[in-house]
């Protein structure tokens, strides 16, 4: 058998998740002829989820955690899946405040008692659990993180205003970017344009939002540097199924998108742009769009 | 705070939106001007002050604008500190945003389409309406509030379903909020509006039920929340 079972996901200690290197990239799949359209595990068809912990791309070994390390990791737990951009607000914020956790990747195809009993109400990733207690919406855990570890650098700022500023414009990116994107991929014909126009206002809107500064947060990098940049990995999807450049139309943004890769926290959370297209090419068929 | 503070809510005086920023000033005794809009005819200063979205309320403080109703609550709690609407401790908080978020994000959209569709598709949304407010009822349990001995985030969140409910499913024809099926919702409600703060913010129910009337061919048409 070439995939190893995932009952319930993969964990791992640390800020890098083990598991990754037990699955293999596209690349190896493709290397081996048993790799079709008919990918089975003892006769029974593969999931389109169980694909998508299958695509998840190889990242180096995770260094062995100090077990002071291990134990406070253990308290903190992520329940995630690889490619979510809210998610990955999470492990960002948790890297930039340099918190140990343990990494567990969920099969959303056959959700963990964990999850289940954590989100009840929604049974969606992410979910933190710290100390037992779990907090679920990404935003709502990125301000608890901050909160929780505020000797860290600050991820809201200070004032209220400005906080009320950021709030508004992760609250912004969170109603916007993923929906609109989302029809981007899913959606032909009149109501890709559709789409296609309101997708690049949004851009603009944050290109303007953003003027010249280094981050949304000004010189620091802050909240709604954080709810945005995980969907930088996912520009290439959304300009090359729309049509259009996101580079032509929101220079501004693209730079902002680099300059948070040259963040160790963010290039170790974001995925290659084009793993992000290759999984999106797999929910296309999943959803027989084409 | 400084003196000679200037606090205005654009807002309007049927909107659930709006009533959630009067009450927390209200509680947080914030004396504030109620600047009424015409929706229909919305005022150069608020589309000044929300040009993203174009939408009441918005709280004006000292010339700073303020959108969004959450995002209103967490700046009048931070900035007026008094008689905290969020609890003290970091899980606490996460989960009363949690709750906020999903008050808004599910359960208010679900009772509102219930309310101006027919058929097939009311009875799905009367079952997310039902199935939201069973939660809402679930989490609640026996306290007095959401936030516990008095009156927090959610509870001001969750003021749709103390008056705007009853009078949309009275428009409308149908039933969602019963003391049967959730006790402690109507237990809540009842204990919520009695309340002297609340029962001096809310509008009045009567005009409220003739404005919804009114204007009831226009919202089946559009299922539009701004009326």
């Amino acid at each position: 058998m070439i995939f190893p079972s995932t009952a319930h996901g993969s964990s791992s200690v640390g800020t890098r998740d083990a598991s990754r290197d037990l699955f293999p990239c596209i690349e190896c799949l493709r290397r081996r002829r048993c790799v079709s359209d008919n990918l089975t595990r003892g006769g029974v068809p593969i999931e389109f989820f169980h694909i998508s912990v299958l695509l998840r791309p190889h990242k180096s070994p995770p260094h062995e955690p100090h077990p002071q390390e291990a134990t406070m990791a253990e308290a903190v737990v992520l329940l995630d899946v690889w490619v979510s951009p809210f998610g990955q607000r999470c492990r960002i914020a948790l890297a930039e405040k340099g918190v140990a956790y343990e990494y567990k990747e969920e099969d959303l195809s056959n959700k963990s008692p964990m999850l289940l009993q954590a989100n009840p109400v929604h049974k969606k990733i992410p979910v933190l659990i710290h100390d037992g207690k779990p907090v679920c919406e990404s935003l709502v855990i990125v301000q608890y993180i901050d909160e929780v570890w505020s000797d860290g650098a600050p991820i809201l700022p200070a004032d209220p205003y400005a906080r009320a500023q950021a709030r508004f414009w992760g609250d912004f990116v969170d109603k916007k970017i993923y929906e609109c994107g989302t029809r981007l991929w899913k959606l032909k014909g009149e109501a890709l344009q559709e789409a296609k126009k309101e997708f690049i206002e949004i851009l603009k809107v944050l290109e303007a939002e953003l003027g010249d500064r280094k981050y949304f947060g000004g010189d620091a990098f802050g909240y709604v540097d954080i709810a945005l940049v995980p969907f930088f990995a996912w520009f290439y999807t959304y300009e090359t199924c729309g049509g259009f450049s996101v580079e032509a139309e929101a220079p501004k943004l693209v730079a902002w998108g680099k300059r948070c890769m040259e963040r160790e926290s963010v290039s170790q959370t974001l995925y290659d742009p084009l793993k992000v297209y290759e999984f999106v090419g797999f929910l296309k068929k999943k959803y027989g769009v084409e | 705070m400084a003196e000679a503070e200037q606090v205005k809510v654009l807002r309007f005086w049927a909107s659930p939106w709006s009533f959630r920023v009067e009450l927390a000033l209200k509680l947080k005794g914030v004396p504030h001007e109620k600047v009424e809009e015409d929706l229909a005819n919305k005022s150069p200063l608020l589309l000044a002050s929300n040009p993203i979205h174009k939408k009441i309320p918005v709280l004006l403080h000292n010339g700073k604008a303020i959108p969004e109703s959450l995002i209103i609550l967490e700046y009048i709690d931070e900035t007026w500190t008094d008689n905290p609407i969020l609890p003290k401790a970091p899980h606490e908080r996460g989960m009363a945003r949690f709750w906020s978020r999903f008050i808004d994000d599910k359960c208010v959209g679900a009772c509102w389409m219930s309310c101006w569709t027919e058929g097939e598709t009311q009875q799905m949304f009367m079952e997310q309406a039902r199935a939201c407010l069973r939660i809402l009822d679930d989490e609640l349990g026996g306290r007095r509030f959401f936030g516990g001995e008095s009156i927090g985030l959610v509870d001001i969140s969750a003021s749709f379903f103390a008056l705007w409910l009853g009078v949309l499913q009275e428009v409308a024809g149908i039933s969602l909020i019963n003391g049967e099926e959730f006790p402690n919702l109507c237990r809540w409600i009842e204990g919520f509006v009695a309340s002297d703060v609340v029962t001096e913010c809310l509008p009045p129910r009567d005009k409220l039920l003739a404005v919804f009337q009114s204007k009831k061919q226009a919202i089946l048409a559009t299922k539009s929340m701004v009326y």
